[in-house]
């Protein structure tokens, strides 16, 4: 009896001290939250995207999460006209090259100001092309991937892969006139300046906060303290947080740009599982999302959300090796391939709506993309019949394709390996197929080793430039495809080094048409992707670049 | 004692050391790398090799490992890959996340799994003990997944409980100790407290069904186990109340192996919520571990695993010490 009052008295002892200590420690933490209040009357946006971003200094990046937030809070000198590919003015009103293409003069927007209270003008454009032309470290260095595609290189260049610099210099010739010097002309002009690396930002916010610290950190890097916080621009919205326990970024209307966003406040939550997006949509809990799969179009229609289909700007191509097989050296080869490909069947069957068969590298929303091609429509009797002339009718292939990957040119690697493969079976190809995993080797195997006969592989581009497709896969000799042509080559580079406008499309589309007598690869389709948005959201339209901006959005 | 405890962690340095060198040479091992991890799928082949001699992946592979080894000994993980942040910084937030949503599970689970365990075993054979056999057997079976879908897509929207994340988003919130319930309790933000909670339950009982289950089943066993005992029969024919053998004898009794059972399950909750978190977006450990192997993410996973190591080589070595203060003839042996 003594026992159980000596434990009761204990129990009781105990749930008093923890009483005690609940008491104690809601007294030490005190709530942060605003009494204020909102007070707009936009409304909140939620939109569930796939992935974290890596920070927000868009210079540092090419990475797309990173590029969803920046170009909300960022602006550029040129940007993409909604929907489409095509150059309008942003911060410069008018851009101009000169004859010889190295000089562009930019008449800029103003009584523009950064979200940090500074002036955007002439002189801020010059700070940030002389930032990234003397951008110092190696590390830095290595991740400006678009600088360095571009412009080719630094004031002092700390790695072997850049070059001579494009960049020359930079003149503020007054508050609204930059003038941008180069050392050659660039057929990545002007449609480069649409991409977000090339943002404009406060320079006083930079160097306040140091912007241009990059620091290795075990196998990785780390920003200072500006890309993750502080990042300044003009853009109709400006960073408030980044909440990385609930995995969300939000962003509040900035007041001082340009262009008023109708949205009080905009959060993009990171929800990686598309299932678990599409869920999070029918609980109301987001109000739209990225990437949805194709097989969930009609259930979302049905549900009454409005399912917003990107214009394509990709390609899924066939790659072919002509080393590794000597026959596919012989064009007529290649051609019988390129026959034996049911391409229109593979894009309505297998791909997303509104994806279309390819019949040449550039996707049609693209400045050189031409109708006046060689066309390989689907002939299994022809095809057999240029083997049969080569000498191949018995031809074997190594068909190379990737594994745990979903690619926005190839959502389900399996069903296009085996969509392509049956095709080819049935002009008497015989195939051996080796399915290795993206991150396994597949793409060193490919485009390092060369180990294949054919694989899959395709591309999205990053702005409105054939030579962002055609001149990256066929604009020199490459592993992957294992053949040199210098009449292609040349091709190539006049048409990059071509004048801005007419010419520099017209150069193309001559380039196209030779890529495509000459076969190099078999352009397979044009996939597209989508977002989804309920049916409350207005104001939002879909980019062939994944350019969509919420300024215009309302909920409603 | 003090010998034994040295000994003991003079023991467990060859074992993190070994593990060391597993961790580091698996990943190294891995094609692709890291530099192809950041450069993204337009790299090419000369930006790889740039990149991997700012990392220094191109210096022998010895002294690439005394870097890390040196980097890890000063608590430097570096940053992840996939989100930018360092890798001891992500852990910090995610580590409350799964605390939460194990200790919701294991509520869950203990708080019906031994009344279910204890009432089927007293009505054997009866309408309640054959339903809670079969409940229990598709319990064990269902995949987690599935069960974490069905519940979102049946239960969410008719019960208006959200189906992703820990909190609602756009609540003002305030973070103390990054356990969302605790903070709004804490903060007395009652509102933040009880979205915290509405957001647990749909993944807590996802978590939960196999637990409950195993605990159901072994209480169960245990309690029939026990009604079998000769101390019960005395105790009944000490005349002693129904209510009282059962609360003081067989439930005090049975409940041994459910504790230990409990235990385990506690530990299997903690590192095995992989799947719950990735079908309701909680950004806890599984869901780390889970983007950091699908985005290759090198830091984040040899932080994880190496982490991971030092618990449990910490965790048995505590266990052992324990051992020793309870039995000292372990600590002569």
């Amino acid at each position: 009896m003594l026992q159980t009052r000596v434990a009761r008295t204990r129990r009781i002892a105990l749930i008093g001290l923890a009483g005690a200590l609940a008491v104690s420690m809601t007294a030490c933490a005190t709530s942060d939250r605003d009494a204020g209040g909102g007070g707009g009357t936009g409304g909140t946006m939620v939109f569930g995207t796939v992935g974290n971003p890596k920070m927000f200094d868009p210079a540092f990046t090419d990475e797309g999460e990173t590029y969803r937030v920046t170009r909300q809070i960022l602006d550029t000198l040129v940007q993409n006209k909604a929907g489409t590919a095509e150059l309008e003015p942003s911060l410069a009103e008018k851009w101009a090259p000169s004859n010889d293409g190295k000089t562009w003069t930019f008449n800029l927007k103003q009584g523009v100001k950064f979200s940090d209270g500074t002036v955007f003008d002439a002189a801020a454009v010059c700070a940030n092309f002389d930032r990234w032309y003397n951008m110092k470290g190696a590390a830095a260095q290595s991740q400006m991937i678009y600088y360095g595609d571009v412009f080719e290189g630094f004031a002092h260049n700390e790695g072997k892969a850049t070059g001579d610099p494009v960049y020359k210099s930079c003149e503020a010739k007054d508050p609204a006139t930059a003038v941008l010097n180069l050392t050659k002309a660039k057929g990545a002009f002007p449609a480069a300046f649409t991409l977000p690396a090339f943002a404009m930002q406060s320079p006083t916010a930079m160097k306040k906060y140091d912007a241009d610290k990059v620091t290795q950190s075990g196998d990785s890097f780390t920003y200072s303290d500006y890309a993750y916080k502080y990042v300044s621009g003009t853009g109709p919205f400006k960073l408030e947080g980044w909440d990385q326990g609930k995995g969300e970024i939000t962003m509040v209307r900035n007041d001082q740009s340009a262009v008023k966003a109708k949205l009080d406040k905009l959060i993009f939550k990171v929800i990686p599982d598309e299932n678990a997006r599409k869920q999070a949509l029918k609980a109301g809990d987001i109000q739209g999302y990225d990437y949805p799969a194709p097989a969930d179009y009609g259930l979302l229609r049905n549900d009454k959300n409005q399912v917003l289909i990107r214009p394509s700007f990709s390609v899924l191509y066939l790659g072919i090796n002509q080393k590794n097989n000597p026959k596919l050296a012989d064009v007529r080869v290649r051609q019988a391939l390129a026959y034996g490909v049911n391409r229109a069947q593979f894009s309505q069957s297998k791909l997303a709506e509104g994806s279309e068969p390819a019949t040449e590298f550039v996707p049609k929303a693209i400045a050189g993309y031409t109708d006046d091609v060689t066309k390989y429509p689907y002939d299994p009797a022809k095809a057999k019949d240029l083997l049969a002339q080569a000498g191949a009718s018995n031809l074997t292939l190594k068909f190379y394709y990737p594994t745990e990957v979903t690619r926005p040119y190839m959502p389900n690697p399996a069903d296009t390996f085996t969509a392509i493969s049956e095709d080819l079976r049935k002009i008497g190809v015989t195939i051996e197929p080796v399915a290795k995993p993206w991150n396994g080797g597949y793409k060193d195997d490919v485009q390092q080793a060369g180990k294949q006969d054919i694989h899959l592989l395709g591309w999205t581009g990053d702005y409105n430039d054939a030579g962002n497709f055609v001149g990256t896969f066929f604009g020199r000799k490459k592993t992957e495809f294992g053949f040199d042509n210098a009449d292609l080559f040349k091709a190539l580079g006049d048409a990059d080094a071509a004048a801005a406008g007419e010419a520099h499309t017209k150069a193309y589309q001559e380039a196209n048409k030779k890529i495509m007598e000459y076969v190099p690869a078999v352009p397979v389709a044009y996939p597209t992707s989508a977002l989804v948005v309920s049916e409350k959201v207005k104001g939002i339209t879909p980019s062939p670049l994944t350019d969509e901006r919420f300024s215009t959005a309302t909920v409603n | 004692m003090l010998r034994f405890i040295v000994r003991r962690l003079l023991q467990a340095i060859p074992t993190l050391l070994i593990l060391s060198i597993l961790v580091f040479a698996w990943l190294r091992l891995l094609p692709g790398g890291p530099a192809g991890a950041l450069l993204g799928d337009k790299a090419t082949p000369e930006k790889i090799a740039d990149l991997n001699r700012v990392l220094g992946l191109d210096q022998p592979i010895f002294v690439q490992y005394f870097k890390f080894l040196g980097r890890i000994l000063t608590g430097d993980f570096g940053s992840s890959l996939a989100s930018g942040q360092p890798v001891l910084s992500e852990i910090g937030f995610a580590l409350p996340a799964t605390i939460e949503l194990s200790v919701g599970a294991l509520i869950i689970a203990v708080g019906l799994g031994i009344p279910f365990g204890y009432l089927a075993a007293r009505f054997r054979a009866g309408i309640l003990d054959n339903a809670v056999i079969i409940v229990t057997l598709v319990g064990v079976a269902v995949p987690v997944f599935f069960l974490g879908y069905f519940l979102q897509d049946n239960f969410a929207e008719l019960l208006g409980l959200p189906s992703s994340g820990r909190q609602s988003s756009g609540l003002d919130a305030t973070h103390v100790t990054g356990f969302a319930v605790l903070d709004g309790v804490l903060t007395q933000e009652w509102d933040a407290a009880w979205d915290a909670i509405e957001h647990l339950i749909l993944p807590a009982i996802a978590l939960a069904t196999i637990p409950l289950a195993v605990i159901v089943r072994i209480t169960r066993a245990s309690v029939l186990d026990v009604l079998n005992e000769d101390f019960i029969r005395t105790a009944q024919s000490k005349g002693l109340r129904q209510p009282t053998i059962r609360r003081r004898h067989v439930l005090r009794n049975a409940l041994l192996p459910v504790a230990t059972t409990i235990g385990l399950q506690t530990g299997l909750l903690l590192g095995g919520a992989v799947l719950t978190e990735k079908v309701f977006n909680i950004r806890g450990i599984g869901y780390l571990l889970a983007e950091g192997i699908e985005r290759r993410d090198y830091p984040r996973l040899q932080a994880l695993i190496l982490l991971g190591a030092v618990v449990y080589v910490v965790v048995n070595m505590l266990v052992d010490i324990s051992y020793g203060i309870i039995d000292p003839r372990v600590r002569v042996r």
